[in-house]
């Protein structure tokens, strides 16, 4: 088609068309049934740790909700990017998509900005069912404490009271949501261009899963890399070390929840330099998958 | 080319485009590998120096963990492994298991080194609570062999504490429980004031550790003189420190040192 058509090479319209599309289609699929899981799981939670003191249940709560966070944004990520070109090409759907004509970059970028969009909806979600079980907990710790203390005079609640606030909401737990949410959107580019050349999704999920344990073991390998290349060793290692450090992306760098949970405040440097590192990393992989899905027959 | 110019090329041309392709986006990654490498060695360093990433996680901890909470451990669960321990331990406490909860604990401090209040809780079950139950433990019948697994969980406590505080060296709770340890449990009122005075010194701290370690210095043989010289101090810092204990301390002090008159806050 020529330009004279009005067509153009890149247009943000059909990628956001696109976005838009997957974002449905995932609603659709009922992909959000895991937040009934999530509630449940921080309720149940809440009730079990009523036994310790409030800062110690509050600082359990934040530890399994963002490891839940974590957990099912990199589920959703995965398990959702992982099913959908290979539906696409089995209901035709992807014919119908590149006849249009679509071209196939503005496809895989399209399919991947609806993944983006819908983890970040999903981590809203859970934010405010975290948020409003946090909340609730606090009114009632508040208060026990305000019938606990009545004797005291209103300095002393009033500072307790501001100790109970102070370790409910911490301002870095945001800087948290934002790694997890990093960490989601790394692996959903890899798992696109995973399923670009795959033969199916099950091969993709497997990739994927093994892809999700080394990655968090790349900066082991790599350290280990390192020293060797120092300080001698076998050949072989040292090409297998390589190879995992070189292919496998680090995924325990955006792992810095559980010292945010523990009052750790991340650097706003180190905070930009780690996402990043997130940004470049699927980019790149966005790229590879192009490349791959452009010679792709349908 | 578009992919349908793509399908109608020779197929030789077209395997060859489709292979160099595949080549480009493997060269992409390795290429991007390599340049990575360095950016992420020197990322992991500024996010340690940070405090971030934990410590390094040994064998004898997987040994510890068994193989699922080990493997969750090194997935970026840590944080989540910890709790669950310190839940396990918490019911082992309950079933007064106290070679089983100190296991635990150790297992969750080193998977969460930067979490003050499980090295504060390890220590106050260890201090307090084993302590006290093996001193009243009737299935020991010699009161020497009870006393010394009484000092010797004590002992665990303290150690808890003092590598905690390795880890969270400003953290103000942990030099309070430490050093009533040592006041309490360990019979060692110079250590104990020492520890109380740097709690003190720490952000946030609450002002009752520098009158603690005024009094636990009042306790200690041979320190009078510098435990007087600390209570007046805080006497004359402020009158909102003039407490009933302050001022019972002060007195006897003043009296065992047979002070002059002019430096006494009680005249004889």
């Amino acid at each position: 088609m020529s330009a004279t058509n009005g067509y153009r090479g890149f247009s943000p319209g059909r990628i956001f068309a696109l976005a838009r599309n997957t974002v449905t289609e995932l609603v659709r699929q009922r992909v959000f049934y895991f937040l009934l899981l999530f509630a449940l799981l921080l309720i149940g939670a809440s009730v079990i740790l009523i036994r310790f003191s409030f800062q110690d249940q509050f600082q359990m709560l934040k530890d399994i909700s963002l490891g839940a966070m974590s957990i099912f944004s990199s589920l959703i990520a995965v398990l959702a990017t992982a099913a959908m070109l290979p539906k696409d090409i089995e209901d035709r759907t992807i014919h119908t998509i590149l006849a249009k004509p679509v071209p196939r970059y503005e496809y895989v970028l399209g399919r991947f900005l609806g993944i983006a969009a819908l983890l970040a909806l999903a981590l809203v979600l859970m934010g405010l069912v975290f948020a409003l079980v946090l909340a609730v907990r606090e009114q009632a710790v508040e208060t026990e404490t305000l019938v606990e203390l009545r004797a005291l005079g209103g300095d002393a609640v009033a500072a307790r009271i501001g100790e109970l606030r102070a370790s409910v909401f911490n301002p870095n737990l945001l800087a948290g949501l934002s790694l997890i949410y990093a960490k989601a959107c790394v692996l959903a580019a890899l798992t696109l261009l995973v399923s670009t050349f795959a033969s199916s999704s099950i091969y993709t999920l497997l990739l994927m899963a093994m892809v999700y344990f080394i990655g968090h073991f790349q900066a082991t390998a790599r350290e280990y890399w390192q020293a060797s290349s120092e300080a001698g060793g076998s050949a072989l290692a040292k090409v297998f070390l390589a190879l995992v450090s070189i292919v496998f992306p680090d995924l325990q760098i955006f792992n810095l929840v559980d010292e945010i949970v523990v009052g750790l405040a991340v650097p706003p440097a180190l905070l930009g330099r780690t996402l990043a590192l997130g940004g470049f990393y699927i980019a790149i992989y966005l790229c590879a998958a192009h490349f791959v899905f452009a010679q792709k027959e349908l | 080319m578009s992919a349908a110019a793509a399908l109608t090329a020779a197929p030789g041309r077209r395997h060859f485009r489709r292979f160099a392709r595949l080549l480009l986006a493997a060269g992409l990654i390795l290429g991007f590998g390599f340049a990575r490498v360095s950016w992420e060695t020197e990322l992991t360093i500024a996010q340690r120096q940070a405090g971030f990433g934990g410590s390094p996680l040994g064998l004898d901890l997987r040994d510890r963990l068994g193989q699922t909470g080990f493997l969750a451990a090194l997935s970026g669960f840590r944080g989540i492994v910890a709790d669950i321990l310190c839940i396990q331990a918490y019911a082992a406490w309950e079933r007064v298991e106290w070679g089983r909860m100190n296991g635990l604990f150790q297992s969750a401090t080193t998977l969460q080194p930067k979490s003050v209040f499980i090295w504060d809780l390890a220590g106050w079950h260890m201090a307090y609570n084993a302590s006290r139950a093996a001193r009243e433990d009737t299935r020991q019948p010699r009161e020497a062999l009870r006393i010394r697994a009484e000092r010797q969980y004590a002992v665990i406590g303290r150690d808890f504490l003092e590598r905690g505080l390795q880890h969270n060296p400003t953290a103000p709770v942990l030099y309070a429980n430490l050093g009533a340890i040592l006041r309490d449990k360990l019979g060692d009122p110079v250590a104990a004031s020492r520890v109380f005075e740097k709690g003190a010194r720490q952000p946030g701290a609450p002002g009752y550790l520098k009158r603690f370690a005024a009094y636990a210095l009042a306790q200690a043989p041979g320190h009078e003189r510098e435990a007087q010289a600390k209570l007046r101090a805080l006497y004359d810092l402020d009158p909102k420190e003039h407490l009933p204990t302050l001022l019972r301390e002060l007195r006897r002090l003043e009296e065992k040192l047979s002070l002059p008159a002019e430096q006494r806050i009680y005249k004889p």
